[in-house]
């Protein structure tokens, strides 16, 4: 049972039928059964009746008055909740409404238009059909003028052609006329010469018996010789060429060569092979057809291959600079986009360099010492160097010297034993003509004072 | 440059000896001889009448002098001046007179064309050849000397004749397919003939010695073909001057078109140099013009002019011809090549001032000379690839590899330089104005 509920005006939903216009002057005191009655219509919808019956005499029954009142309320909110989303689907349907009006007038308007704009589409290709019939037919027209003057020119010529020969005729027919006269008036000797002269090469001149044959045949002697002559300039010519495109043979294959993959290698090595093979034919100098149409058909592949080859290098920086030059926004976004990842290459790389550099800072830095000491003394060092250098030098000047003093002295020394030598040589001799020449007395007093005097210098030495 | 002193000429007659000793000038009716050196006269003649065509023979021993009026041809002998030979034609008239390559026959056109007269000098035989045809160059020796081509024309068909010069025999005869055929010319080599039909068609003939016929060349057709021809030295080339403003250069070997020379009116990009002579007048105040300094007769004149060269791009001064009238100033007059083969030297007529030099060896131009007036002669060194040319004007021209220069010919009075003829051997000019001629001696060591 729903709890009874005090309603203000002010929480009642709006009555959307009818304005609230003050309580009802429905019912009164005197027609609540009349009333009762209508409001027995509560039943068509399917509340139940208000009424009780007691005893036949049906009484309105509160409660169930009440239910029905309630119930009533609730249909009615359900109902004004029911109308109130029609109400906004009704403004939603007739703001579509409302826009789908305004776009068909649009595109009403749009058909016109493009309408129109074919009509004088239409209009001017008609136009332009007309002008083009009127020109071909002009165009005709010229063509058949020039051709008839043509036409004219050929027939005019023909009777300018007959007409001189006409002309032609008479004219000759008058110089036989006028030669016979000439000649029939017989002029006396017409040329008068001193002396004959000898021909100019000395030559007695000849009858005219000579047979014509000399004559033919020193005409095709000259001609032959001329054409000698022209065949063997174009074959020199024609070595020179055929040498000129071996050359490039070889050069076009080995420009192409290192190129080539591995597969294409073997090719090149048959081809090479088979290019010794055609160059030892050339070489022997057969121009036979086949040698010649080999190697130019060898030669048109290496050109093809080549003009391939430089095709594509084309094509790819074509590619490239098709792509700068051709649509602009989406290349400079690529090309940026290229230009952003290089440049995060670089200061990618720059760090790492850079940390490499503190790297290796560090590790020089910990035995530091050590090397900067062996650095700093490699300065001195080098000052100690140049002066040990400059001290090996003067040392070695003095070795150099010493050596030659020792020399000299080793020479004194040998100089001075072989001067001993000849000194004892000649005392020995001097002693023996001394003891030859002495008695032998004095001989033993000078023997043992020799002997004396010897020791004392064997002592001294 | 030493510039010899001025003598008189008559009708742009003055030719140096084949043998380069001797220069002969025609003053009216005397023929002068004189040593091309010293410049002493060494013989002197007089003919019956005004001599209108003058020729050395082939070894410089005899001089043809032929006058057209009388009909008349007499030939001096330099060994034996007192030896004299006169040939009248009579009434038949005569047109033109030529030696024969072996100088001693002397060929004799007559009026209207009738016969070729060949008079012998050895003996008293004399030749007649029938229906020459009267063109632009109707007769032509081979180098050598041994044959001659001659143009024919019967019952209206154009034939060409080859005659072998020794006796004079006909060796070959034979009819060419050309409408109106104008000029035969024979490759250095005697190989070789070409034929060319008139301008109002494109078509060179090639023959060869034996009268095959080895190649027809057309351009194109219906304008204005050919307009000259020249060989290169080697006989390698074949230059056709047309009247389109192009030289085409066809090959031996093919006898088809090698390259193209175009001669337009702005040159860009171009290896070329072009040299633009430019004449500084001297300003004289009015004051200066006194009698004195009219009398001198110097200063007004004496424009002196250098070659500067112009940057590409460069505008070619040009000449509108006039449509109406026949043969048309316009397309390739004159071409020559040089001596050694490597240039090629043209003259575009509706582009009368310039000159237009080529690069055989490159296929290209080398170099274009603009001059203050008309071209009117240019000739090639026959030793050195060196250009001399005149434009009416008191100065020589000349170009090579190296430059440019323009030199003032230094004699005395005024002498406007018509036409250039070089010496053998490269080493002199001579200079013709209207009737004076002079000589120029080039240094040995040339110039910048």
């Amino acid at each position: 049972m729903p709890p009874s509920r005090q309603y203000s005006h002010s929480t009642m939903p709006l009555l959307p039928v009818s304005p609230y216009s003050g309580p009802s002057d429905f019912c009164t005191e005197n027609n609540i059964s009349e009333c009762m009655l209508y409001i027995s219509q509560l039943s068509s919808l399917g509340l139940p009746s208000i009424f009780y019956d007691l005893n036949g005499i049906r009484e309105l029954d509160v409660t169930s008055a009440l239910n029905g009142m309630y119930d009533l309320l609730q249909l009615q909110r359900r109902t004004m909740g029911m109308v109130e989303e029609l109400e906004v689907e009704q403004l939603k349907v007739s703001s579509d409404l409302h826009c789908q009006q305004l776009s068909s007038s649009k595109l009403k308007d749009q058909l016109e238009l493009s309408k129109k704009e074919n009509i004088r589409l239409r209009e001017r290709e008609r136009q332009l059909e007309i002008n083009v019939k009127s020109l071909q037919s002009c165009l005709k027209n010229e063509k058949e003028e020039v051709q008839k003057l043509q036409n004219i020119i050929a027939s005019r010529a023909t009777q300018y052609n007959h007409d001189m020969k006409r002309k032609e005729r008479e004219f000759n027919k008058l110089k036989e006329r006028l030669n016979q006269l000439l000649a029939d008036r017989k002029d006396k000797k017409q040329m008068d010469v001193l002396n004959y002269v000898g021909r100019s090469d000395g030559r007695r001149s000849q009858w005219k018996t000579v047979k014509t044959d000399a004559h033919e045949s020193e005409m095709y002697k000259t001609l032959l010789n001329e054409f000698d002559k022209h065949q063997k300039e174009l074959m020199l010519e024609n070595a020179e060429l055929r040498k000129v495109l071996q050359q490039m043979k070889r050069e076009m294959v080995g420009i192409l060569s290192p190129k080539k993959h591995s597969q294409k290698e073997e090719k090149c090595t048959e081809f090479t092979d088979q290019q010794a093979a055609s160059d030892e034919e050339e070489s022997s100098e057969m121009s036979c057809e086949h040698a010649r149409e080999k190697l130019t058909n060898s030669i048109r592949q290496q050109w093809r291959k080549l003009k391939h080859h430089v095709e594509n290098l084309d094509n790819k920086s074509m590619v490239q600079l098709g792509r700068e030059v051709g649509e602009e926004m989406i290349s400079k976004d690529v090309h940026q986009d290229e230009m952003e990842r290089l440049k995060m290459e670089i200061q990618q790389c720059k760090d790492f360099i850079q940390t490499q550099q503190q790297l290796l800072q560090q590790q020089l830095n910990t035995p530091c010492d050590e090397e900067t000491a062996a650095v700093l003394n490699d300065c001195y060092m080098l000052e100690e160097k140049e002066r040990l250098k400059e001290e090996w030098k003067t040392f070695e000047e003095q070795r150099k010297n010493f050596e030659m003093e020792r020399r000299s002295f080793t020479e004194a020394a040998i100089r001075l034993g072989h001067e001993r030598k000849m000194f004892e040589e000649d005392r020995a001799t001097w002693l023996k003509h001394q003891f030859l020449n002495m008695t032998f007395t004095e001989h033993m007093a000078i023997k043992t004072q020799n002997a004396l005097s010897d020791s004392v210098q064997e002592q001294k030495h | 440059m030493n510039f010899s002193e001025v003598f008189k000429q008559s009708n742009q007659l003055c030719k140096i000896s084949p043998d380069g000793k001797y220069l002969a000038t025609c003053v009216q009716y005397r023929l002068v001889v004189r040593d091309v050196n010293t410049l002493q006269i060494l013989q002197l003649f007089t003919c019956l009448d005004q001599v209108a065509h003058m020729e050395w023979s082939s070894d410089s021993l005899f001089i043809l002098c032929a006058m057209y009026k009388r009909g008349l041809v007499q030939v001096w002998s330099l060994e034996q001046p007192e030896w004299h030979c006169k040939i009248d034609e009579g009434s038949i008239g005569l047109v033109s007179s030529r030696w024969s390559p072996d100088g001693r026959h002397i060929l004799n056109t007559t009026e209207f064309h009738l016969r070729v007269t060949v008079w012998s000098l050895c003996n008293k035989s004399v030749s007649y050849i029938k229906y020459p045809k009267a063109c632009q160059k109707g007769m032509d020796f081979s180098a050598d000397g041994r044959y001659m081509a001659l143009v024919e024309r019967r019952d209206c068909k154009d034939f060409i004749s080859i005659f072998v010069c020794d006796d004079w025999h006909l060796l070959r005869h034979f009819e060419t397919e050309t409408q109106d055929l104008s000029g035969v010319e024979w490759s250095p080599n005697g190989c070789v003939l070409a034929a060319w039909d008139s301008c109002l068609e494109y078509k060179m003939l090639l023959y060869s010695l034996d009268g095959r016929l080895l190649s027809t060349y057309s351009a194109y057709e219906w304008s204005l073909g050919i307009k000259s021809v020249a060989w290169s030295p080697s006989s390698q080339f074949l230059a056709i001057g047309s009247y389109d403003e192009k030289v085409r250069i066809l090959n031996h070997i093919t006898w088809k078109k090698l390259i193209e020379f175009e001669h337009p009116a702005t040159i860009t990009s171009s290896k070329a140099v072009v040299y633009k002579e430019v004449e500084k007048k001297p300003v004289i105040g009015t004051e200066d013009l006194s009698v004195h300094q009219i009398a001198m007769g110097s200063s007004l004149f004496n424009t002196k002019s250098n070659y500067e060269i112009t940057s590409l791009p460069v505008q070619v001064p040009v000449v509108k011809p006039d449509t109406d009238r026949a043969n048309p100033k316009i397309g390739i007059s004159a071409i020559a090549f040089s001596a050694d083969n490597r240039y090629l030297a043209t003259k575009n007529d509706n582009m009368p001032q310039s000159l237009w030099v080529w690069d055989m060896q490159r296929l290209g131009l080398q170099a274009v000379l603009e001059q203050t007036a008309p071209v009117r002669c240019f000739v090639w060194d026959p030793c050195r690839p060196r250009l001399a040319l005149c434009t009416g004007n008191n100065k020589i021209y000349m170009w090579s590899p190296a430059g440019c220069i323009s030199v003032k010919v230094q004699v005395e009075g005024s002498f406007q330089v018509q036409s250039i003829m070089w010496h053998g051997s490269g080493d002199s000019l001579v200079l013709l104005g209207k009737d004076q001629l002079c000589l120029c001696y080039l240094a040995t060591d040339e110039e910048k």
